[in-house]
């Protein structure tokens, strides 16, 4: 039985290398997101004060809109020419593929808001005035949240025929907890008004919540036909 | 596993898409060191048949048991599988997605790629990525794919399609080699006479069902 860890590094690096060969996922999501920061500050013209109060939701709208892409993505590379199916018949576990896949969405939404980030911060002329570390694990953990919702639902969106449609469908309502925590605990820091210490405890538990049913249920999902 | 024993026995398999069966109750047993040759018009079964022997189809009743598991999971391993598309990343070389594959059979060790796409007649330090091979020659590292792990089993489909003749010969040579090792063939296929010679027995399909067993072309009495 081949271990899970090489199988999960295996895939992981493959599919960081097909996407650095096509660039098809990073490219659509920073246009995207390009875009959503240029439009909305032309739509709005807030305030320093207003824009800590709005910036939470732009941002994480903006990044929740860009990973789907990114999550579409993930699997339609597996469904040409049917490589799933050789995953299928071979003995590695489903979840390293599962973890794989969350590992590689998770570091390519990372990279795409350690880019963008900067550049909210000048449109919005955003500066922290409660504890700004706290953005940190905001970040981290929300963006696992997505991803890991996300890749899940993709893989079951799968064989759907409109997978694009699918995926916000299922992914968007079930991650209105998550969202609501990211936005408020980014709202709550940006403005220093109270702690977000109960938002991040959300958010961690979510994470783990969603991460444990993911992989639980993973399996299933794979073999379905 | 004496040459007496059947490697797979498969007893009533129905396979229903909807209100469509395509398996209609197949019953059959298939032995070690054989090549078998499935044959039959469009929607006979073959595709789907080989697609639950390989474990990516669920029967809706009957029962299939490989090397004497009942589970495809317990024994995936010695499986070797093909299917009509490459199963291949059409943006890496032959040798990367080989040792991609390996690694999910646990196959460190990555000079291990180069035999099999050397079997194929492949050049394994061949660095184009296998999105701009020829089509036949995607076929043939197809089939490398399918020999990585070494199996007992090997299922095949329509390994020959867009394959030019020389390369479809060489491709059953192979196949035959592999057969003598011991190895049991299944190959669902359109071009029969190219198996004529090589295989041991032609299984032939009609309507989801097996509807004879013969050890050359002509077809059993009956059939379309």
């Amino acid at each position: 039985m081949p271990a899970p860890t090489g199988i999960t590094r295996a895939t992981l690096f493959k599919d960081l290398r097909l996407e650095w060969r096509s660039k098809d996922a990073i490219n659509s999501m920073l246009f995207f997101s390009l875009l959503v920061v240029v439009i909305f500050s032309f739509s709005f013209d807030p305030n320093a004060e207003e824009s800590r109060q709005i910036a939470g939701g732009l941002i994480w709208v903006a990044f929740l809109f860009a990973a789907v892409v990114a999550l579409n993505q993930t699997w339609a590379r597996e469904l040409r020419n049917q490589v799933l199916d050789a995953y299928r018949v071979s003995p590695a576990p489903a979840n390293a593929l599962f973890t794989a896949k969350v590992l590689g969405n998770f570091f390519l939404v990372s990279l795409l808001e350690a880019l963008m980030a900067p550049l909210f911060m000048i449109f919005y002329n955003l500066r922290a005035l409660g504890p700004a570390w706290q953005l940190i694990p905001v970040a981290l953990l929300g963006t696992w949240a997505l991803v890991v919702n996300g890749t899940f639902f993709a893989a079951m969106s799968l064989r759907t025929r409109s997978r694009e449609i699918m995926l916000p469908l299922l992914l968007f309502p079930i991650s209105i907890p998550a969202v609501q925590s990211m936005v408020e605990a980014t709202r709550i820091i940006l403005s220093g008004d109270g702690a977000a210490r109960f938002w991040i405890v959300l958010l961690l538990t979510y994470d783990v919540v969603f991460t444990t049913a993911c992989l639980a249920l993973f399996e299933t999902v794979l073999q379905a036909e | 596993m004496t040459e007496t024993t059947p490697v797979i026995t498969v007893s009533n398999l129905i396979k229903q898409f909807g209100r469509f069966a395509a398996l209609r109750g197949v019953t059959a047993e298939f032995y070690t060191g054989k090549l078998y040759a499935i044959l039959g018009d469009n929607g006979a079964g073959k595709t789907t048949l080989l697609r639950t022997l390989a474990g990516l189809s669920q029967p809706t009743s009957g029962q299939v048991t490989i090397l004497g598991a009942q589970k495809f999971r317990d024994v995936c391993h010695l499986v070797g599988y093909m299917a009509h598309p490459s199963l291949l990343y059409d943006e890496m070389s032959g040798l990367e997605n080989l040792a991609y594959f390996a690694r999910l059979y646990g196959i460190a060790d990555s000079t291990r790629c180069s035999e099999p796409i050397r079997a194929v007649g492949l050049d394994p330090d061949l660095k184009r990525p296998v999105g701009q091979y020829s089509q036949g020659m995607r076929q043939r590292m197809s089939l490398a794919r399918a020999l990585l792990n070494d199996p007992k089993i090997l299922l095949l489909d329509e390994p020959f399609s867009n394959v030019d003749i020389h390369s479809a010969s060489d491709m059953v040579r192979l196949l035959a080699k592999t057969r003598d090792q011991g190895k049991t063939i299944f190959v669902v296929t359109h071009q029969a006479a190219l198996l004529e010679g090589a295989a041991d027995e032609f299984i032939w399909m009609q309507d989801g069902l097996i509807v004879g067993r013969t050890s050359d072309l002509k077809p059993p009495e009956g059939t379309n």
